[in-house]
């Protein structure tokens, strides 16, 4: 969780087809995206709670985070955006598979009382449009763009100054490529393989320094551990993956 | 009654105080919590200290604590050939009593109170019956039919009266041939026992704070104390002596009881008891007289249980999912423990901003642990059944062996009963 105290085009192409192909799965509990499924409700808490510190809110409450507009960056099939709108908030997801962009919407139709607004679009897009957020969530995405420093500048410029950007991602450590690359993409199918590419796996301290450069100052940093046996996740102290 | 629980535990949490929820029923549940009548209903329930607590946070304990309902602080359990028997007390597992013994009709009616104080937020529907079902497909089947409605569609339900709505979850709590899991296509395995469980209320001639149960050569007779210095008897017999049972004169019927209770022989001393374990041996039950009110009434007895208690938009909760052999009366404490895991996995839900009929997340947070302590207690219950019906000597010797050497062991019967008690 990066804030902001002060933006190019970083999308990879490839990465962008790739989600593309798998779209349609976004929201199969037993497909490609089931270990995202089960990541999502330790993540929410996460975000949730940073921004509640960050914000001045009570966490433990009905809709923390009411009136609070959020961007998430790299939204898939709307698993994050869909939960943080639960949690009150004002939520807008972008992602620049189109596809993605379709499933995200069909899903948040079939139920009336979720608002959230889908834009087919990339960081950079929404740059030149002057729009800005009181916070910016991008997860698992930082990994597949080209760019990540013009990436993260994007990310900073995305949110009011005194607004909060949040960052997760898939740690290039050793422990990461066990878990990650090897564990994730060959053994137990973590996520579709080829989703992830072990060269643009970015550690917390690149993400750390990333993120000054982009005049964000690191708040908190959190890690992830997987349990393959339980198919859930936990969160630890230990940034070795996440 | 496990529906007005799970309802009011939504309604006592402010996470999930601010669901809409609507309960109904096809017939109007008791709701009169004045005076209570003199002599206690047929239909009354142990709880254990683990569904007291559940009772005490959906605030209805209160209308239900003594001298409402009845404490028991020892438990005998011994055997008709007089070869076994084994006591239990709460105090081997550090609770001040055992359980409680509660009418049905009160424990529903104090639950409906607080469902019905304002702010609860419940709306309460009734005479009402769920006609039409529609969940939304599994993602494998919108995938095959290309499309149609999004996975994430919610339930749509049609009432009798032709009110239609909609809602993100579904909770069939309809008993054990429950309308909802027929709807929902959720398959059930199961067996007939052939043989009938027959409640009645009776007078016992002293004053009763233990729980008693015989097994008997067609099964096992349990005499409970109940609110105002009665007991209840739940009696586990075959379909032809079930009939003659009911069909007895009260004071016929408080005879046969009698028998049953204090026929000979009386269980001779146990051998693996130390000399001085005089709290442990056997002790002679109460005698009854009839008790004048309702006559016994005998009920089939079955178990039941859904293979699945989950799917998208729809959970399963208490006799819906699993209807168990009465023989320990833990239908109502399983159903309770179901209604407490399924109110806390939505106020998980709710804190981390998961649909609250997601398969995935009631699959995880609810039905996997409850699927596990339900089939434990299933195949727990269903065994202890198996091994007390057929009464050849060879397996009557083994038992009452097996009965007097777990009274011996203090570890293994504390185990036990904590475990009965749920705590
Ligand atoms: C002889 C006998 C003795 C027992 N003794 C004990 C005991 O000593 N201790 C114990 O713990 N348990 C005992 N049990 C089991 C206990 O009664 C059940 O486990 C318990 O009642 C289950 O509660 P429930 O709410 O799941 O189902 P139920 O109590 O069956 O309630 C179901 C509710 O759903 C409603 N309903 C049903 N169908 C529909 C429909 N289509 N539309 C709308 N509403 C509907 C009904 O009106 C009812 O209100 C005994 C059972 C039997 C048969």
């Amino acid at each position: 969780m990066l804030s902001r105290s002060a933006a190019g085009p970083s999308i990879v192409d490839r990465e962008v087809t790739k989600f593309g192909d798998v779209a349609a799965e976004w929201w199969d509990p037993r497909g490609s995206f089931k270990p995202l499924h089960a990541l999502n409700p330790v993540r929410v808490a996460f975000i949730r709670d940073a921004l509640c510190e960050g914000f001045g809110r009570e966490a433990a409450r009905v809709a923390p985070l009411a009136g609070l507009s959020i961007l998430d960056v790299g939204c898939g099939g709307g698993i994050l955006a869909e939960a943080l709108a639960r949690l009150g908030a004002n939520v807008t997801g972008a992602d620049a598979s189109a596809d993605s962009i379709a499933v995200a919407r069909a899903h948040a139709a079939g139920d009336p009382s979720l608002h959230v607004t889908y834009r087919d679009a990339t960081a950079e897009q929404l740059v030149a449009e002057g729009a800005q957020y009181d916070a910016v969530v991008a997860s698992e995405v930082i990994e597949h763009v080209a760019d990540a420093a013009a990436f993260m500048r994007a990310l900073g410029a995305l949110a009011w100054p005194g607004g909060m950007v949040a960052v997760s991602t898939l740690a290039r450590t050793p422990r990461s490529y066990a878990l990650a690359i090897i564990g994730a993409e060959y053994i137990i199918s973590l996520v579709p393989r080829g989703t992830h590419d072990w060269s643009r796996f970015i550690n917390p301290e690149e993400l750390t320094m990333l993120g000054n450069e982009a005049g964000l100052a690191l708040d908190r940093m959190a890690g992830m551990s997987y349990n393959p046996l339980t198919g859930r996740w936990r969160r630890s102290d230990d940034t070795g993956t996440d | 009654m496990v529906g007005a629980a799970f309802a009011a535990l939504l309604a006592a949490n402010p996470l999930t105080a601010a669901l809409r929820v609507l309960m109904l029923d096809r017939a109007p549940p008791p709701e009169a919590l004045g005076p209570l009548p003199p002599v206690p209903g047929l239909r009354v329930s142990t709880l254990t200290p683990a569904s007291v607590r559940l009772i005490e946070r959906a605030g209805a304990w209160r209308d239900v604590a003594p001298p409402h309902s009845a404490a028991f602080k020892t438990m005998q359990v011994w055997d008709s050939s007089g070869s076994g028997c084994v006591r239990y007390s709460a105090a081997e597992a550090g609770e001040p009593v055992m359980g409680h013994v509660a009418e049905n009709d009160l424990l529903q009616a104090a639950l409906l109170r607080q469902l019905r104080q304002p702010g609860a937020g419940v709306e309460l529907l009734w005479p009402a019956q769920l006609e039409g079902l529609h969940l939304p497909k599994p993602f494998s089947e919108l995938q095959r039919d290309g499309g149609g409605a999004a996975p994430g569609a919610l339930a749509e339900l049609g009432l009798s009266g032709g009110r239609r709505l909609r809602a993100r979850l579904v909770v069939g709590a309809d008993g054990p041939r429950s309308h909802v899991r027929q709807l929902a296509d959720l398959r059930t395995f199961g067996w007939a026992y052939g043989q009938r469980g027959l409640v009645a209320t009776v007078r016992p001639e002293v004053a009763n704070t233990c729980a008693w149960q015989r097994f008997l050569p067609h099964g096992p007779l349990a005499l409970l104390p109940v609110r105002n210095g009665y007991a209840n008897i739940v009696w586990t017999t075959t379909p032809r002596h079930a009939a003659e049972l009911e069909a007895a004169s009260p004071e016929a019927f408080a005879d046969a009881v009698n028998e049953a209770l204090q026929g000979a022989p009386t269980p001779a001393r146990n051998f693996f008891l130390p000399a001085a374990a005089a709290e442990s041996e056997f002790r002679r039950p109460p005698l009854v007289r009839p008790a004048s009110g309702r006559g016994p009434k005998s009920f089939p007895l079955a178990l039941r249980a859904s293979g699945r208690y989950v799917r998208s938009r729809l959970a399963l909760i208490g006799d819906a999912a699993h209807a168990v052999h009465p023989l320990a009366g833990q239908g109502v404490n399983l159903g309770l423990a179901d209604a407490g895991a399924l109110a806390d996995a939505l106020a998980y839900a709710v804190t981390t901003g998961q649909d609250v009929g997601d398969e995935g997340m009631l699959e995880g947070a609810y039905e996997a642990p409850r699927q596990a302590a339900n089939g434990a207690m299933l195949a727990a219950l269903d065994g202890l059944k198996r091994v007390f019906e057929p009464q050849s000597g060879l397996l009557s010797g083994l038992r009452g062996l097996g009965l007097d050497a777990l009274n011996a062991v203090p570890g293994a019967k504390q185990r036990i009963v904590r475990y009965a008690m749920g705590v």
